[in-house]
């Protein structure tokens, strides 16, 4: 328990940036919901129209919703220029302030049925003109609704704004992807329990908003108001923007990305960097977060690239596949291809050491001959990718069974013999530690995957950060990599990606040391 | 209508020239014409969906004729924003409407403060006494009041701009019949006080009797009778008035001689 409560005390600008990024969601639902609902309260149509579309985002997962506004602002570059970000604060902003919609529109229309026809006959009698009556009558006697509503909307939001990590915005979600990647279930516990007693403060405090409405007591509306205003108001000055010079480093959601990003912020803070962490980004959005500068590193993979950014489904064989992602890079966004780190995170057919040593199998040939005895697996899309149509047709395997599994799966099957062999990645861990054979690709089918650093257009001309990583380069060995993503991955005295880094650089270092 | 308005013996208040409404397709008030002379108080009474609360809000524009025009003080009613008209009119219906979110002395001060002037609470005071409450209802809250408290509060609230004109819509149709009584005698002696001239809607034909010094019976969107209470009672207005006044007379008549029957009297 201890742990999860250091790691909560390490939270606080995931907890301000969190925050922040719920609040002006809320708000900016909130500026659109009630003037919408105005309308719609005097038109059965608007009404209608509006409850249905919102009614409709809400069936969106957040998560899609998120990821949606990646591409929708993409496209309106075309309309605002070049500016506009299309990742972090901005998409998370929208798509959040979207799902605050629904519960205050619904309420605030909702109130207005409710209100006793007398009151608005009344209200017209005295001579009220429409706005008078807005304001005197109806706004006061749906306030207590629209509370109602906000509440529901302020804990939807900073619930889904957890997710918005995915799309680089920094939040409590930081450390649950985290967690969750690496089986660090004390990460996971700390972000959800920040995460879930935000939802209950903010609650609690709208909530005495509410009463104070509902029961005309003016201190607890005032209170309760305060005292929101007043954590977001701290919330605002713990982000307020410090040092400028900071550099980012992006990382995808796996463990290998973690200790990497790791190993580079290291290697930077000892040449007298700043850096930051920017984590669990989903893997189409980091490409596009460096090349717009969002971030300033990343690790990649070449056939990632190759398929992902440069649509190609040729395979021109390792080094020239390298030469042109270099090229092209440099062409299109001034991005820096700083150099290959030594090691591919590739997909390659993998079976148990002694299961092939029997059967005499060593290369991807051998193995095609024995084919028609033999089960495969792969991970739920292997048998979908093109990947393994590739190889399929290269090597012409035709095996006795497919079977799919999930990625964790997929290795228990093969050491439990409900499959000969397996897709594995190239780097995991667990192929180590399985004791497996990666079968030699003697063909060349499978594209490589040979991690590459990053560096964005802006960043690139700094000499000395260059120069910082350069040693990097050629520096990891599969060997290397596999051990420092399994004393992350493993169950039992795990380690964190920072400490797996110190270890892979302290190999580093020894391998260079004459 | 066998006795008809003679046209413009009086200086008329309100007029209704020639108005006609239809809800859809069923004819609401047909093409009806009338004047109301000032301090007059007049009942309109019919059965349900005879037209008479929709002729009513004509005046005060909740609901505007499809045809024809409403004079007010010589001049059309659409010629000014409905909130000013109504402000010059005080409106009491039988859901009388009270503010749940204001004490009972912002409900009755309420008109005032719209038109940009706080009553005071003397003002308040004096309108609590009209309705015969004491100067502390104002600052309960509506909730707290009983249904007769509450009209009462909805007949001070009509009465606080200084109004030439009141208007009641079924008024005292929620009522039990003590208050009943006593409100509508109230309202009779505050018509007599103020000057007012007062068009009340009900269903109610011994109230209607009892209250008013004309009598307007409709039915089927048109004024079907317009006579003194004296003259109706005299058995003028035609067969549907005649109607209507037989109810009440019949139910005196049966408690009078189950009086007579009873050992006691």
């Amino acid at each position: 328990m201890s742990d999860i409560f250091t790691i909560m005390a390490g939270l606080g600008g995931k907890l301000s940036a969190h925050i922040l990024l719920a609040a002006s969601a809320l708000a900016l639902g909130i500026i659109i919901a009630l003037p919408l609902s105005v309308w719609a309260s005097r038109s059965p149509s608007v009404s209608r129209i509006a409850l249905g579309v919102a009614s409709l985002v809400q069936t969106i997962p957040a998560l899609a919703l998120l990821a949606l506004f990646f591409p929708i602002l993409l496209s309106l570059r075309a309309v605002f220029g070049e500016g506009l970000p299309t990742l972090g604060f901005l998409p998370a902003l929208l798509a959040l302030a979207l799902y605050a919609l629904l519960p205050i529109l619904r309420n605030t229309v909702t109130a207005r049925e409710q209100m006793a026809g007398g009151v608005l006959e009344a209200a017209d009698g005295v001579g009220m003109t429409q706005w008078q009556k807005l304001r005197l009558v109806e706004a006061p006697l749906a306030a207590p609704y629209i509370m109602a509503g906000i509440r529901t909307a302020a804990v939807w939001t900073i619930g889904a704004a957890t997710l918005s990590t995915t799309i680089g915005q920094p939040s409590l979600g930081d450390p649950i992807f985290a967690g969750l990647q690496t089986q660090n279930w004390a990460l996971v516990l700390a972000g959800c329990i920040a995460s879930a007693g935000l939802a209950m403060i903010a609650d609690a405090l709208l909530g005495t908003i509410e009463r104070g409405f509902a029961q005309r007591k003016r201190w607890m509306v005032w209170g309760g108001l305060v005292l929101a205003l007043a954590g977001i108001a701290a919330a605002g000055y713990a982000q307020r923007p410090t040092s400028n010079n900071s550099i980012v480093i992006g990382a995808k959601s796996f463990s290998e990305q973690y200790i990497l990003a790791r190993l580079i912020g290291q290697r930077l803070e000892n040449a007298g960097y700043t850096v930051e962490y920017r984590d669990g980004l989903g893997s189409a959005v980091v490409h596009e977060a460096l090349t717009s500068g969002a971030i300033d590193i990343s690790i990649d993979y070449t056939g990632t690239l190759w398929t992902n950014q440069l649509k190609r489904e040729d395979n021109p064989g390792r080094d020239a596949m390298y030469n042109e992602l270099v090229a092209w890079e440099q062409e299109t966004s001034g991005t820096l291809v700083l150099g290959r780190l030594g090691f591919e995170n590739a997909y390659a057919l993998a079976m148990r050491e002694n299961r092939a040593a029997q059967l005499g199998i060593e290369t991807m040939e051998d193995l095609a001959r024995q084919a028609p005895r033999l089960t495969i697996g792969g991970d739920v899309e292997f048998f979908e990718r093109p990947e393994w149509i590739a190889v399929r047709d290269a090597y012409g395997f035709r095996f006795a069974r497919k079977r799919n599994f999930t990625s964790t799966f997929m290795y228990d099957a093969l050491t439990g013999g409900e499959a000969d062999v397996i897709s594995a990645y190239t780097s995991d861990g667990r192929v180590a530690a399985d004791r497996l054979r990666v079968l030699e690709d003697t063909r060349g089918a499978f594209p490589s995957y040979d991690a590459l650093v990053l560096i964005a257009p802006e960043a690139a001309r700094d000499q000395r950060l260059v120069d910082a990583l350069k040693p990097l380069i050629g520096a990891i060995s599969v060997e290397d990599m596999r051990e420092a993503n399994f004393t992350v991955d493993r169950l039992e005295v795990k380690q964190s990606p920072a400490q797996a880094a110190r270890q892979l650089a302290a190999k580093i270092a020894a391998a260079h040391r004459p | 209508m066998d006795n008809a308005v003679p046209p413009l013996e009086f200086d008329p208040l309100l007029r209704f020239e020639a108005v006609s409404k239809n809800f859809a397709d069923v004819v609401a008030v047909g093409s009806t014409d009338c004047a109301i002379a000032q301090h007059s108080f007049v009942a309109l009474v019919g059965a349900s969906g005879s037209g008479k609360s929709t002729l009513l809000k004509m005046i005060n524009r909740l609901g505007d004729p499809d045809c024809g025009r409403v004079l007010f003080e010589g001049s059309d009613v659409r010629d000014a924003p409905p909130a000013a008209l109504r402000r010059r009119m005080g409106y009491v219906f039988q859901g009388v409407g009270l503010f749940p979110h204001m004490t009972v002395g912002e409900n009755i001060g309420i008109g005032p403060q719209l038109a940009g002037e706080l009553a005071s609470n003397e003002r308040i005071s004096e309108l609590l006494e009209l309705v015969e409450l004491e100067p502390e209802y104002a600052l309960r809250m509506p909730h707290e009041l009983s249904g007769g408290q509450r009209q009462r509060i909805g007949v001070a609230r009509a009465l606080a701009g200084d109004p030439h004109l009141l208007l009641m819509d079924e008024p005292f149709g929620a009522l039990d019949p003590v208050t009943r009584d006593g409100l509508g005698k109230r309202v009779r002696a505050l018509h007599d006080q103020l000057d007012l001239t007062t068009i009340m809607v009900t269903h109610d034909m011994a109230e209607a009797l009892l209250l008013a010094d004309r009598v307007l019976v409709m039915d089927e969107g048109q004024i079907v009778a317009d006579e003194a209470p004296q003259s109706l009672l005299a058995g003028a207005g035609g067969k549907i008035a005649q109607g209507l006044v037989a109810i009440p007379r019949e139910q005196a008549r049966a408690l009078a001689s189950l009086g007579a029957a009873s050992p006691e009297a």
